[in-house]
């Protein structure tokens, strides 16, 4: 994927004295002193990053870490003091006045904390604001915004006044009026925060939903650790203006970069951010279903098991056997296919770990990981789901 | 020869500021004539116009509209009894004395707005006029209302023009610091949005800041009202003609009877005139969002 945004060096100081306040910064001063020093305050330090396209790019931070001033550098709600910012290869520094309307009317929108709704208009006119600005002419606007409305799941609503609509709903028309749009990147500023978790849960199932049909570029502000990994297909920390760390919600957490990401990511809950395919493990002792049960007997003995996986062709899982089934079997001169077991628990490699831990308490085998066709990929040991998945 | 220890202040120490003040006025009055002029003919016509139009309104027309405002603000009872009032002051034989006075109001205050309501837009966008600003309108406001009648006699002499040009003087603060306030307190992230989108400073302005501000401003431009009001006994004593004038008359004649009239008149006329700006501020306001 081409590369969306490019943020490069990009620093924002707030307070007059900016210049000397750079100055210190580059000399190693801390916040606190350059603060108490030139009384500015240092919004972001130091900010480079890149943004794929249709990429969700999380940024995550404690409050006051700069987040929030990060994101409205993107569209210069706040004027970086230095740096650069790239999208789609353009410095956006560079535009006046006029360009930045106009990219600010095609390419980005936002979304925001308290929603930002206008409350003196209805959902619907508040939906056509950004095509109202855009000078669309009044049916077609009409239109894009019922469209949106619905996406949102709000058709009723039209006529209402922001303030009729619960929190939840209010930040769907936050979404509807930035998609109605059609922007290539969204900004989501901390956009489910103001929401209780109950709803916030599902807000961020229907974004990811969303996210999956219209394939944007999102830049997702939030500072917690949960939302960010389930969101994010990269995340980066922030702490008192820096970025720390940059990279996908499992390389943070296998690798914390420093003592602050490992505090920050002591609390989460590892069985919603890891999924089948990071424990899954990649076993060549399965058997073809062609073999007899000698082969069968062989495997299990050499590696150790009690249970076998069968594969056919394309190997498509058959079934399963047990050790036990296949020394009677030899016995008793029954053939593989008689003792062939189906009872087993199957898993997509997608799926989270967290919804593996009902199988894994009941199942007597391992969980086979099977692939969109069908093919037979791995197992999950039950062990790895139960023990914490360290 | 007598020893000062305690005593009365020292005649010697003299600064006369007065002086100054008086030799600015006059300074100022000598070289801004044409400007001075131009205000003294747009003021003078646009009074003399309002007051011509509201004596062309029959009275029972002007009874009716006040009735049927009355209703729209609250209920027909009101109506019914804002309209009797003004009846009471007919009855009075005050009708044209409240006409000319309603003229004096309207007129000041249309000037208040207009200049007023923008003054506090600029305002609202600089923190430093709004420094520079804050302690004069503080002044304006404790200012005993008759300091204000000084400098219109020096720059206007007497007659109308002093009396509407004290009388915005005196009504412009209100209005400017509500408009201020409210501006300022259109909450960050609906400019935000509106700016996110794209649009222009003015656009931002129309669509969503004035919007917003709009039962606030309303709320100033009642207590600019009010403030004109308040000055209508005053400038009678410039040259203001009116229900004002009528007090002012029966004070220095000693006449009961014509003092309750036109002040009790006055009186109706403020109460009913707040009434109805407030009721329509009230229309104004959006419910606030729920969370």
């Amino acid at each position: 994927m081409p590369t969306k945004i490019r943020v490069e060096n990009l620093y924002k100081i707030f307070g007059r004295n900016t210049k000397e306040a750079l100055r210190l910064l580059e000399q190693g001063k801390s916040k606190d002193e350059i603060l108490k020093i030139t009384g500015s305050a240092i919004g972001v330090n130091n900010a480079s990053f890149e943004v794929k396209e249709g990429e969700t790019f999380v940024i995550m931070g404690l409050s006051g870490s700069g987040k929030s001033t990060l994101i409205r550098c993107l569209n210069l709600l706040n004027k970086p003091t230095k740096g650069s910012i790239f999208v789609d290869g353009e410095d956006i520094l560079k535009y006046d006045k006029n360009q930045l309307k106009k990219f600010r009317q095609d390419k980005m929108a936002m979304v925001f904390q308290s929603f930002g709704l206008f409350t003196h208009r209805t959902i619907q006119s508040n939906v056509e604001y950004g095509l109202e600005i855009k000078k669309v002419p009044k049916d077609e606007r009409r239109k894009i915004a019922e469209e949106a409305i619905k996406s949102v799941g709000l058709e009723g609503w039209e006529n209402s006044l922001p303030h009729q609509l619960s929190g939840g709903m209010q930040q769907r028309v936050g979404l509807a009026r930035a998609l109605a749009n059609d922007p290539d990147i969204l900004l989501m500023d901390e956009p489910f925060s103001a929401l209780d978790p109950l709803i916030r849960r599902e807000m961020q199932l229907e974004l990811l939903d969303l996210q999956a049909k219209l394939k944007k570029t999102i830049i997702f502000i939030t500072h917690d650790v949960n939302e960010a990994f389930k969101i994010g297909d990269r995340v980066a920390v922030m702490k008192d203006g820096e970025i720390v760390q940059i990279g996908t919600p499992e390389e943070i957490l296998e690798n914390p970069s420093n003592q602050y990401i490992e505090d920050f990511v002591r609390d989460i809950d590892r069985s919603k951010v890891f999924q089948a395919k990071h424990i899954m493990q990649k076993t060549t002792a399965i058997m073809s279903v062609k073999d007899g049960l000698n082969v069968a007997m062989r495997e299990m003995r050499s590696n150790g098991l009690s249970s076998l996986f069968v594969v056919g062709e394309n190997r498509k899982l058959e079934g399963i056997v047990t050790i036990d089934d296949t020394i009677n079997a030899i016995k008793e001169k029954k053939s593989l296919k008689d003792i062939l077991k189906n009872d087993y628990f199957t898993a997509d490699p997608e799926d989270y770990v967290q919804d593996l831990i009902p199988k894994a308490a009941v199942t007597n085998y391992p969980i086979a990981v099977i692939g969109e066709d069908g093919t037979f990929l791995g197992i999950i040991v039950r062990v790895s789901v139960l023990s914490g998945l360290a | 020869m007598t020893v000062y220890i305690m005593g009365d202040f020292p005649s010697a120490l003299k600064f006369e500021l007065g002086i100054y003040v008086d030799q600015f006025v006059r300074w100022a009055k000598l070289n801004f004539d044409g400007f001075f002029e131009l205000i003294k003919k747009v003021s003078l016509a646009l009074l003399l116009n309002v007051e011509k139009l509201l004596l062309l309104i029959p009275w029972w027309l002007f009874i009716a509209l006040v009735f049927i405002l009355g209703w729209r603000i609250k209920n027909w009872k009101t109506g019914l009894l804002y309209s009797a009032t003004i009846f009471l002051i007919g009855t009075f034989g005050l009708w044209e004395e409240l006409m000319t006075t309603l003229a004096l109001v309207i007129s000041a205050v249309i000037i208040s707005l207009i200049i007023g309501i923008p003054a506090g837009i600029l305002t609202a966008y600089s923190n430093k006029l709004e420094m520079i600003l804050k302690p004069i309108l503080d002044a304006m406001q404790t200012m005993p209302s008759f300091v204000y009648l000084i400098p219109a006699i020096m720059l206007f002499s007497l007659g109308l023009v002093p009396a509407v040009f004290a009388t915005t003087i005196y009504a412009i603060p209100p209005v400017l610091r509500l408009t201020n306030l409210a501006i300022r307190s259109v909450p960050k992230e609906m400019k935000e949005a509106a700016l996110s989108f794209g649009s222009s400073r003015w656009q931002t302005l129309f669509k969503v800041e004035l919007p917003q501000a709009l039962p606030t401003i309303m709320t100033g431009i009642n207590q600019t009202i009010m403030m004109a009001i308040s000055m209508v006994v005053t400038t009678s004593m410039v040259g203001a003609r009116g229900l004002g004038l009528n007090v002012i008359k029966s004070i220095n004649q000693i006449d009961i009877a014509m003092g309750f009239e036109a002040g009790i008149s006055i009186v109706i006329m403020a109460v009913i005139l707040d009434r109805i700006t407030q009721g329509m501020a009230e229309k104004f306001r959006y419910p606030e969002s729920s969370e």
